[in-house]
């Protein structure tokens, strides 16, 4: 395999007594799309978030571009995920006071984007992702459909290298699923970003270039790595 | 008769002649136990099977019994049926059309052998999953709503295989026991 963008290796994270990853790997190269799939309960949302440096793993490493993820402080992590990670949640998390095109602009603003420009573009993306109806309303207003298309828009928004999507069409129906896979995918294939994304859908999995079973915190055909 | 159907069934006959020999009575009830959810086996197609897997040297006779009623001849699995049969199990199918079937028989077959049935799982998922893949793919590039819904049709067909490999490996990994 070509040098990984990301690697995540023999991760441990246990929350009190669940042990929620047992040496759990993953790598993904540039510009690929990786799926990471298994039963409920199995480590999948952990390990995107490990991934994505949002959860520090208490053994092995995440390594982006070289660097070691878990060597950064708080504060240069943060700033790594808001410049060159995209991140949808696997339920929504977006801002309740804020207007869909508010939620949107959010990650341009903190990256001290013009207003009037990071409005235009917010309203582009959700027009792209079929959500342009829903701008003005607030989370509360939508559909569970609608938020998903709003946080998938909130995530392409930056222009990131890597997208971390945790079920990102779970609420929506087949038809709709694709159209927010096909925005996901042709945006990645044009900018050569990669993706990691969770789900429990196999035609959402088959978008996937190569999958990643978990099983009770493992990737499947590893064998669990002492921590 | 359809001889495709034939050919699987001489697997699931041999994977009981594996716990033990039995004659054709036997051997028709215990297929029809094992997979309640097919059709059950004709007597002929029994008697048929069983002659083809002797012709092939996959079966022998073990003896022949005679306890005041008719004559009922015993079989048991030779040396190179015990060999077809774990190459069976462990051979994932083409996910085409037909596999369905196929998949079930050879799962339960494992599992009344004791055998951990997931590898088989896993590695049939791996290429259910790459057929799905190509069929997304095509999908994607259909540019006529009639070949997307056509292909809607066999996407989600395979994903009833694939769902059911799924929960038949969450079933195998909650029983534990099967696999003593
Ligand atoms: N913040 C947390 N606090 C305590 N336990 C947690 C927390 N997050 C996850 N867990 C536990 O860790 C295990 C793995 O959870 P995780 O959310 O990664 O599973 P998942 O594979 O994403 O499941 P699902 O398909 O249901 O989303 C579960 O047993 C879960 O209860
Ligand atoms: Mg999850």
């Amino acid at each position: 395999m070509m040098e990984p963008l990301l690697r995540a290796h023999a991760l441990h994270l246990a929350f009190g007594r669940t042990e929620a990853l047992r040496g759990a790997s993953a790598e993904v190269a540039p510009g690929e799309v990786l799926a990471l799939t298994g039963p409920s309960g199995s480590g999948k949302s952990t390990l995107l978030l490990c991934m994505a440096g949002v959860l520090r793993p208490q053994a092995g490493s995440v390594t982006y571009e070289g660097r070691r993820l878990d060597d950064l402080s708080e504060d240069d992590r943060t700033r790594l995920r808001r410049r060159e990670f995209g991140l949808v949640l696997q339920f929504g998390q977006l801002v309740p006071e804020l207007s869909a095109v508010q939620n949107v602009m959010v990650p341009l603003l903190l990256e001290r984007h013009d207003r009037q420009a990071a409005r235009t573009s917010a309203l582009g993306w959700l027009d792209r992702l079929g959500a342009a109806d829903v701008a003005d309303a607030q989370p509360g207003e939508m559909s569970g459909g609608e938020a998903q298309r709003v946080a998938m828009a909130r995530a392409l928004v930056t222009g990131p290298g890597l997208v971390f999507a945790d079920e990102p069409t779970g609420a929506l129906d087949t038809v709709s699923g694709e159209q927010v896979m096909e925005v996901l995918l042709s945006t990645v294939r044009e900018t050569g970003a990669s993706v990691v994304l969770v789900t429990h859908d196999n035609r959402v999995a088959a978008y996937a270039d190569r999958e990643v079973v978990l099983r009770d915190g493992v990737a499947e055909g590893r064998p669990a790595v002492l921590p | 008769m359809c001889i495709v159907a034939d050919m699987s069934s001489g697997h699931v006959l041999l994977g009981i002649l594996a716990a033990g020999p039995a004659h054709g009575y036997d051997l028709k009830r215990e297929h029809d136990a094992r997979l309640p959810g097919a059709k059950p086996l004709a007597y002929g197609q029994v008697y048929a099977t069983l002659a083809r897997l002797q012709r092939d040297g996959l079966v022998e006779v073990a003896t022949t019994e005679n306890d005041g009623g008719p004559e009922r001849t015993v079989y048991d699995i030779s040396p190179a049926g015990e060999e077809s049969l774990l190459e069976w199990l462990a051979t994932p199918e083409p996910p085409g059309p037909y596999a369905a079937e196929e998949l079930v028989r050879k799962t339960v077959t494992a599992l009344r052998l004791h055998r951990d049935a997931r590898p088989f799982l896993g590695a049939q998922r791996a290429l259910h999953l790459d057929r799905m893949r190509g069929l997304v793919a095509e999908q994607r590039a259909a540019v006529d709503v009639d070949a997307r819904i056509a292909l809607d049709h066999t996407i989600f067909h395979l994903d009833a295989d694939l769902r059911w490999l799924e929960a038949a490996a969450a079933r195998v990994n909650e029983e534990g026991t099967l696999l003593r």
